[in-house]
């Protein structure tokens, strides 16, 4: 198989990976072009190889997570590296200890790369100001969450080739949803178009800032749609009465038997877990033949990888740079 | 600039290569041909080819990506930054005797970082180094057991295999 190899000259310098806004289509393509290297650690009988040996990831999460944790967990395992997972529950920030002085502590036991998950937007920022080691963002507040972003990303390029006019579909609570912002930055670099599709109190106060169309109607887009990313509604973070109903937003919002017959015949399913069942998506469309909700979580795991691997590699290389300096 | 081979040394270079891979692996085992990325994936699918017309059976061909298996990734001396591309094997290497294939052995440290990935792969029944040239230099115990060419060359010279498929013609020059 000849291997497509769009950024074969490209240099990837970035020690953080922080959101994907801030990223070119360039440097995101080189990401997925990178990650498709991994995807096959996963598939073989030793599901491991040493890049990252001796290195030290910490999982520093200060909010709930299951898919993003462990398949960070397992990326860091995969690249022989080793790990320890922090919760907030169980450290003593439940003691009071602030997120810098955890990090900072975290890091004079000697940690390469900080995975970072926090309810307040900017924490990963702040923290690659602060400290030496790497930042990767698992999730800030609303902002970004660039793994996700990029997983869907490769999902789609994987199966249909490329981004390149596609028209996407992010279906529910964009206003609360990291993962909406982040695939709309991935996905629009790449050149697709992205439509916000939710009640008027689920989208963002500054939405037509931003590069995407709005709608608030499904059906007037499902016929339309080449993907579709339905995104969960978090009850955790709704505040006041965003919509009258469950059952109301099921009906009009929900991605029904029903509405999937007037969808194209090869429109792709997402969906960023964990799944409410018959509220934003019912069961048979979640796992229908369209679905690929599992592949995400698989993809998933071969594009940590390689932000792992590559914000490894951007440390080694700014090291080399000073040493350069230092004897000259 | 100096040419050391041209296209019909590098295609007589494969075929004596092909030969002394087939007297020394006898006929009941099952060979199959591995490229180290790049060259060295050109040359693996020559030689398969080349393999499977005398033996009169398909010899299976893949390409390994070694980068993940480079000893030099977290060292700051490295001068180019890697590049993960893909590993293609699609067929078991267990109990196969396995021609692992590069374009010029020099230090030994691709061969030592293929035979690791190779290993994770699976369990073959041996691994043989075959290399279009074969230059002086190494910093590891590793020999090939199948030379084309022998160059002897002075550590700063860059041996540079250029080939059909990859650069648009065959030729080896030293720089």
């Amino acid at each position: 198989m000849a291997l497509k190899r769009k950024s074969k000259q490209f240099k990837w310098h970035r020690k953080h990976l922080l959101g994907l806004r801030e990223l070119s289509a360039e440097e995101i393509t080189y990401i997925l072009d990178t990650a498709e290297g991994f995807e096959q650690i996963s598939t073989r009988s030793v599901k491991k190889a040493p890049p990252l040996r001796g290195k030290v990831v910490v999982n520093l999460f200060f909010e709930d997570s299951t898919r993003t944790r462990n398949s960070f967990a397992l990326a860091a395992n995969r690249l022989s590296a080793d790990i320890i997972e922090f919760t907030k529950k169980t450290s003593s920030v439940s003691k009071g200890e602030s997120l810098l002085d955890t990090a900072r502590n975290l890091e004079a036991l000697g940690i390469d790369i900080v995975v970072v998950r926090h309810n307040a937007g900017g924490a990963p920022k702040f923290l690659s100001r602060n400290i030496n080691a790497c930042v990767i963002n698992a999730g800030d507040g609303f902002c970004e969450h660039p793994t996700q972003g990029l997983l869907d990303t490769y999902t789609i390029r994987k199966i249909k080739g490329s981004l390149e006019g596609l028209k996407i579909a992010i279906v529910g609570d964009i206003a609360h949803s990291r993962v909406a912002r982040s695939d709309m930055w991935a996905m629009t670099k790449l050149g697709a178009e992205v439509i916000f599709v939710g009640p008027p109190t689920l989208m963002p106060a500054q939405v037509s800032q931003l590069p995407v169309k709005v709608s608030y109607c499904l059906d007037e887009v499902i016929e339309k749609v080449d993907v579709i990313n339905m995104l969960r509604i978090q009850f955790e973070r709704l505040g006041g009465n965003p919509f009258p109903s469950i059952r109301e937003y099921s009906h009009y919002f929900g991605l029904t038997v029903e509405r999937m017959k007037r969808a194209k015949p090869d429109i792709l399913v997402m969906h960023p877990g964990p799944i409410n069942r018959g509220l934003e998506i019912e069961s048979e469309v979640a796992d229908g033949r369209n679905s690929v909700i599992l592949e995400q979580v698989t993809n998933g795991l071969a594009v940590r990888m390689a932000v792992l691997f590559l914000v490894n590699q951007a440390a080694v290389q700014k090291l080399k740079a000073k040493n350069l300096q230092c004897k000259s | 600039m100096k040419v050391i081979l041209d296209s019909g040394q590098i295609e007589q270079v494969l075929t004596e290569l092909t030969d002394c891979i087939l007297s020394e692996t006898p006929v009941e085992l099952d060979i199959a041909v591995i490229g180290i990325r790049s060259r060295g994936e050109v040359l693996a699918q020559r030689l398969s080819g080349q393999l499977s017309q005398k033996l009169g059976k398909d010899v299976p061909c893949g390409t390994l990506d070694i980068t993940l298996y480079r000893d030099d990734l977290n060292s700051p001396h490295v001068t180019a930054q890697p590049l993960v591309r893909t590993t293609e094997i699609g067929f078991n290497i267990d109990d196969k005797i396995i021609i692992l294939v590069d374009d010029v052995l020099y230090t030994g440290r691709s061969a030592r970082a293929a035979m690791d990935a190779l290993i994770d792969l699976g369990r073959p029944k041996a691994i043989r180094l075959a290399v279009l040239v074969d230059r002086k230099g190494r910093e590891l115990p590793i020999q090939a057991d199948y030379a084309g060419y022998k160059a002897d060359t002075s550590p700063g010279k860059l041996v540079q295999v250029n080939l059909v498929e990859s650069d648009g013609k065959d030729e080896v020059v030293i720089e």
